[in-house]
């Protein structure tokens, strides 16, 4: 029930900032999403999205360290062995 | 798609598998703490990719096998009244209670509708002014800041046609609540991650230190759970007991700040009762006695009503990673998806429903 998807913002209306929300988009899917939690997202941002709400906006170095970690421990494994 | 691709590469999960393999010398036995991993290690067959000696347990973080069954009679209760609209996410309606579950109470003509946001249910309540719509509040910490919102704009419309049900759970305490049972045999933690993006990493810190285990907060897709328990193991391996963040594209320490602030205006930490388990002390939030106008128990009296559990089910002990689902005597005989015992058989999240989906040919 802790599913969160990852979507990417495509809008914002701000005029209220307590029902700052957007659409974003889901793969192609536009869903309404309430952006109140994620102040600090823009347009284009990539949102962690939890029963209509945004929780996390998407650390895109954070993302990019992660998917190198296993280079990271690939040269480690090679390091100890050689 | 973005952010999901990525992290099912099975490339780079065969890798991370020979890399755990590399360092795994002794046999240890890892819990993931959310239902949502446990269903993404059992679909994607990832226990079976890891060497013999690493053992998953799967944890207590399906919010739908731990609510208790005392809620989901009172659930039923208010839900069958008439002239209540009664909200809830679609996992609670199976649920079973004593004799019957949210289902039936549609079934038999109650006004139960499934809603995907808590926003949802305050709307219906703004569309039908003449009916009392109650929304069901589960979840952990990654679904309170939604609930919190609700509560929030509901006092500020003056929504008097709405309430809540509320049972929500925190993580860390069942997390102790695991490592103080005397059969423990959890020896590392892969900790929730979206409970992390709401909460931060902090409260995990004591926890690590007091028992000495490795936490390492992590994802759902296939590669960030093996990244996830290569970190977890290299911790073990070398003695270490710390906290660790895999999920650092949506994990920060200090979780999210916004969300935070609304939960803490809106709820107080309160002990609660886990289906399976019992009650649990600090493991809940309540609403405070500010926003208590919006408690649905007072305002439909159900408040002191308590339930003893059927000891048929043993899903405490598949909760707390003592009991693999198909070593409980019922499963996939008396209890089935279709006619469940108990609530762990119902959610895709709960392990004897994961087992029963991906596992029961091949056993
Ligand atoms: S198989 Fe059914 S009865 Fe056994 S623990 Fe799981 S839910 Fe309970």
């Amino acid at each position: 029930m802790c599913l969160a998807v990852p979507g990417k913002i495509e809008s914002i209306d701000s005029t209220d900032p307590v029902f700052r929300s957007g659409k974003v988009n889901f793969g192609g899917i536009l869903k309404e999403v309430n952006l109140a939690y994620v102040p600090e997202a823009n347009i284009g941002d990539y949102v962690l999205v939890h029963v209509g709400f945004a929780i996390s906006t998407i650390d895109e170095a954070q993302a990019k360290e992660t998917l190198s970690y296993l280079e990271e421990i690939d040269r480690l494994a090679g390091v100890e062995n050689g | 798609m973005k952010h999901i691709d990525e992290y099912r590469d099975g490339t780079a999960a065969r890798a991370y598998a020979e890399a755990i393999a590399r360092i795994t010398t002794r046999p240890w036995t890892i819990m993931e703490v959310c239902g949502g991993q446990t269903h993404s290690i059992v679909k994607f067959g990832i226990d079976e990719l890891l060497p013999p000696a690493v053992t998953l347990v799967h944890g207590p973080g399906c919010p739908v096998c731990v609510t208790a069954l005392e809620y989901v009679e009172k659930a039923i209760e208010i839900a069958s009244l008439p002239g209540v609209l009664f909200c809830s996410f679609g996992d609670m309606l199976r649920v079973p209670g004593i004799s019957r579950d949210l289902l039936s109470v549609k079934a038999s003509g109650g006004d139960v509708r499934i809603v995907y946001s808590p926003l949802d249910a305050l709307r219906l309540a703004a569309d039908h002014p003449d009916r009392e719509v109650v929304f069901f509040a589960v979840g952990f910490e990654t679904t309170a800041p939604a609930v919190a919102m609700a509560a929030w704009q509901a006092v500020r419309q003056g929504a008097r046609n709405f309430s809540m049900l509320v049972s929500h759970v925190r993580v860390p305490p069942a997390m102790e609540a695991v490592l103080s049972s005397p059969d423990n045999r959890v020896q590392g933690f892969l900790a929730a991650g979206h409970v992390c993006a709401v909460m931060g990493t902090a409260e995990y810190g004591p926890i690590a230190s007091r028992y000495h285990i490795p936490i390492v907060v992590t994802g759902f897709e296939p590669v960030d759970i093996l990244q996830g328990l290569y970190m977890c193991l290299r911790q073990l391996e070398q003695g270490r007991a710390e906290v660790e963040n895999q999920y650092s594209r949506s994990v920060r320490p200090e979780g999210n700040p916004a969300a935070r602030k609304l939960m803490g205006e809106i709820f107080r930490v309160v002990p609660r009762k886990w289906r399976g388990i019992g009650e649990i002390a600090q493991s809940g939030l309540g609403l405070r006695e500010k926003y208590a106008g919006l408690d649905a128990e007072t305002r439909f009296g159900v408040a002191h009503r308590t339930t003893e559990e059927p000891p048929e089910c043993r899903s405490g002990l598949v909760l707390q990673g003592i009991l693999k689902p198909r070593e409980c005597p019922e499963f996939g005989t008396r209890c089935t998806p279709e006619h469940p015992l108990g609530a762990t058989m119902v959610s895709s999240e709960g392990a004897c429903a994961a087992y029963y989906h991906y596992r029961r040919r091949r056993s």
